[in-house]
């Protein structure tokens, strides 16, 4: 629905009741990322902890969301209990245009439910359900319960949590649709707090659109260049999984908690050997003609007598780094069926990977025993860490208690920080060098998506740290405009600044398009200020120095360019948080 | 005459291109349900998904169903609808053996017009305008006379 203000829906769990507010500032933070942060500013206790009852969970569109292709992503603001500042996760599935179709600019919960409970909401209906039988189940099985519970196949969204979120996992996810995750910094354990297991979003509401040629003309032109460009071959052919054999080959790729860059075993898990063996089919967010989701499988015997099961598991090339390469495992099934047990365990699969690379190498090196561990844990053993993602989801002793809380949280009481790969939180799949990690260690949201460090790192761009930081802070701005749109950032090279201007201009966001460059910058402060305010120092970030030990086709870590980067990047932060 | 047909649901991804497409150039509106195409997922995302669409039968039960004439037969199967002449009963949408006419809070009806706007829009290929003679489905279709 476009109008010049926000429609938020505000529920307090505690109640059960919920109320619809007009919030003014559409031409000031435009929606997504920067509404996120303008009603995190509104709404949540800076100076209360994560897990106060009163503290809001956030979910925000953007004004083209359901409008344009690929503007399919919904942004989840949080404070988060991975360490207790703003956070922004964001994740697609059918969340953004449910939310749309809602007739909603954002949803903000606060309160805790008596009992474990799931709200319900559409267009026309608010509903906060008891569900004390759903606590305990995994991923699938409450999916599969709340399918069931609430009408609307098709046309809803269906957000769940597993054990992980219930038991307060600084690495738990929020599951949207089974395929598709608001992963990272802990959104999962923000919701578990609040007894929240689930949040199903009825999108039954319908738009009059108005009679302007101008709109649908746009709408074909935008859709025949998204599915013209060579992205759409991109993303809708091997995936981001075609990163794998192409970092590996880069000397780039993290293996072995990143003891190695690159191994000759890829071969087992590069996203060629997931599209020969393993594909089953393609889905997509909804509004999303690239289908970028790959979906494999896991088939279990469990009969001596030819007996066997299967499920269906999504990959990424995130996913296969950090169940894959980062552990050692190179056969493309034993990688399914490791992220398979995240899956259902509601874990953030690259958090997870990661931290159990760590635990292995820390049991290597004796600093920790299978005291500790539970399970014996070895790189290449995908047994061992099947049984090892059930105890870091389920808290089963202290050392999974404190691990699924960070590494650096674990690595402080038991030692291991050197080779702790945290850039930020637990890192993501690209190794490929200075830029990179500076821009994740120092990121808003500690993602490999706040900026393209990972592309800096592979032009030649030789080691100004003025050019670095620059790009840095322009890239993060121009992508943080993006994302309050709210587009899939796969869809970043078709979605010019002009271009979306162009787009709010046809529905009328008249203001809007002609400030793009302004508001875009006001998003960034913004963000920042709230991340500043709730307690980060990016002065204070420091990188382990296992980052610095490796070696990439570049050679070796410049240690001095990476310090340089950061405490730059670091002043450029500060400085943008304190700007009016 | 030429109707729509989804002869490849097996190829599709979900992405509901065909049915935004559908509420969006041919019902002017914006919305998941407004469509003469919409998808659902067949018991879960994990199973595929199916299309609710018009499926151009001959005789129409919604013609046969609706009290006022305001549906009425179209040439080669399914329907046209003169919405001026509909009362918002929702008899038609009762009628439809396989879900395909959405109406709307006021009772407005949506049903296909097999006018080939969505295919374009399917990614997959999962959707197709097929050639068929005016009488072509009536024949088809084994009878009381046949022994």
């Amino acid at each position: 629905m476009i109008r010049d203000y926000f429609r938020v829906l505000s529920v307090d769990l505690s109640t059960g009741k919920g109320s619809v507010l007009e919030i003014e500032g559409r031409d000031t933070v435009a929606g997504g990322s920067g509404l996120a942060a303008f009603l995190f500013n509104q709404f949540a206790h800076i100076d209360k902890p994560w897990n106060d009852p009163d503290q809001p969970l956030i979910f925000t569109i953007g004004p083209l969301t359901g409008y344009f292709p690929l503007m399919s992503k919904t942004v989840y603001a949080f404070k988060s209990p991975y360490h207790d500042q703003y956070a922004e996760s964001h994740a697609g599935g059918r969340s953004a245009l449910a939310l749309r179709f809602a007739d909603l600019d954002a949803l903000v919960v606060t309160g805790k439910a008596k009992r474990p409970s799931c709200l319900y909401i559409g267009s026309r209906n608010l509903e906060l359900k008891e569900v004390h039988y759903l606590w305990g189940m995994d991923i699938q099985t409450s999916g599969k319960m709340l399918r069931h519970m609430f009408k609307g196949a098709g046309h809803r969204s269906i957000l769940r949590i597993g054990p992980a979120g219930e038991n307060g996992s600084a690495m738990a996810c929020v599951n949207v649709d089974t395929y598709r995750h608001f992963g990272r910094l802990g959104g999962g354990a923000a919701m578990g707090v609040k007894n929240l297991k689930g949040i199903v979003i009825q999108g039954d509401g319908i738009f009059s659109l108005s009679e302007n040629k101008e709109y649908p003309k746009l709408f074909q032109e935008v859709y025949r260049q998204l599915t013209d460009t060579d992205m759409m071959s991109k993303y809708h052919n091997l995936g981001t999984p075609e990163n794998v054999a192409v970092l590996n080959d880069l000397k780039a790729l993290p293996f072995r908690n990143l003891q190695q860059t690159s191994d000759p075993a890829i071969k087992g898990i590069t996203g060629e050997k997931f599209a020969a063996d393993a594909l089953l089919r393609n889905a997509a967010c909804a509004g999303c003609p690239v289908g970028c989701i790959h979906i494999g499988f896991v088939r279990e015997r469990f009969m001596e007598e030819n007996r066997y099961l299967y499920r269906q598991v999504s990959y990424d090339h995130e996913p296969i780094f950090a169940t894959g390469s980062m552990l050692g495992i190179t056969d493309c099934f034993a990688v399914l069926s490791i992220i398979d047990i995240t899956e259902k365990m509601g874990l953030d699969v690259m958090s997870a990977g990661v931290s159990l690379a760590w635990a292995t190498e820390a049991l290597e090196k004796g600093i920790i025993s299978e005291k500790e561990t539970i399970v014996p844990l070895q790189f290449g053993d995908a047994h061992g860490y099947r049984e090892a993602l059930y105890h870091l989801a389920h808290g089963s002793n202290d050392f999974y208690r404190l691990l699924c809380q960070g590494i650096v949280k674990a690595a402080s009481h038991y030692g291991g920080k050197d080779f702790a790969c945290v850039l930020g939180q637990e890192m993501a799949g690209y190794a490929t060098g200075e830029v990179f990690f500076t821009s994740q260690a120092l990121g808003l949201r500690h993602s490999h998506l706040d900026a393209g460090g990972y592309s800096y790192d592979q032009k030649p761009k030789g080691k100004n740290v003025a050019d670095a930081v620059d790009f840095l802070v322009r890239d993060e701005q121009e992508r943080g405009f993006l994302t309050s749109m709210v587009a899939c950032l796969f869809a970043r090279s078709v979605y010019t600044k002009d271009l979306m201007a162009e787009c709010l201009r046809s529905l009328g966001y008249e203001t809007l398009a002609d400030t793009v460059t302004p508001v875009s910058r006001t998003i960034q402060k913004l963000r920042w200020k709230a991340r500043v305010a709730t307690g980060f120092n990016p002065q204070s970030v420091s990188i382990p120095k296992r980052f610095t030990e490796i070696t990439t086709w570049k050679g070796k870590i410049d240690e001095t360019f990476l310090q340089n980067l950061k405490e730059e990047y670091a002043q450029r932060i500060i400085d943008l948080a304190r700007e009016e | 005459m030429k109707i729509l047909t989804a002869p490849r649901m097996e190829r599709c991804i979900g992405c509901h291109s065909c049915s935004l497409s559908c509420a969006r150039l041919v019902h002017k509106r914006l919305s998941w349900d407004t469509s003469g195409i919409r998808i659902a997922s067949s018991g879960g995302l994990s199973t595929g998904f199916e299309a609710k669409t018009c499926l151009a039968c001959n005789p129409a039960p919604c013609v046969l169903a609706c009290p006022t004439g305001a549906y009425s037969q179209r040439k080669g199967g399914g329907v046209v609808v003169r919405k001026n002449l509909c009362i918002r009963c929702g008899e038609c949408a009762k009628a439809c053996p396989v879900d395909a006419i959405f109406l709307d809070t006021t009772g407005e009806p949506f049903v296909c017009i097999h006018c080939g706007r969505c295919v374009p829009y399917c990614p997959h290929d999962c959707l197709e305008m097929e050639k068929v003679a005016d009488d072509t489905l009536i024949k088809n279709v084994p009878g009381e006379d046949d022994s």
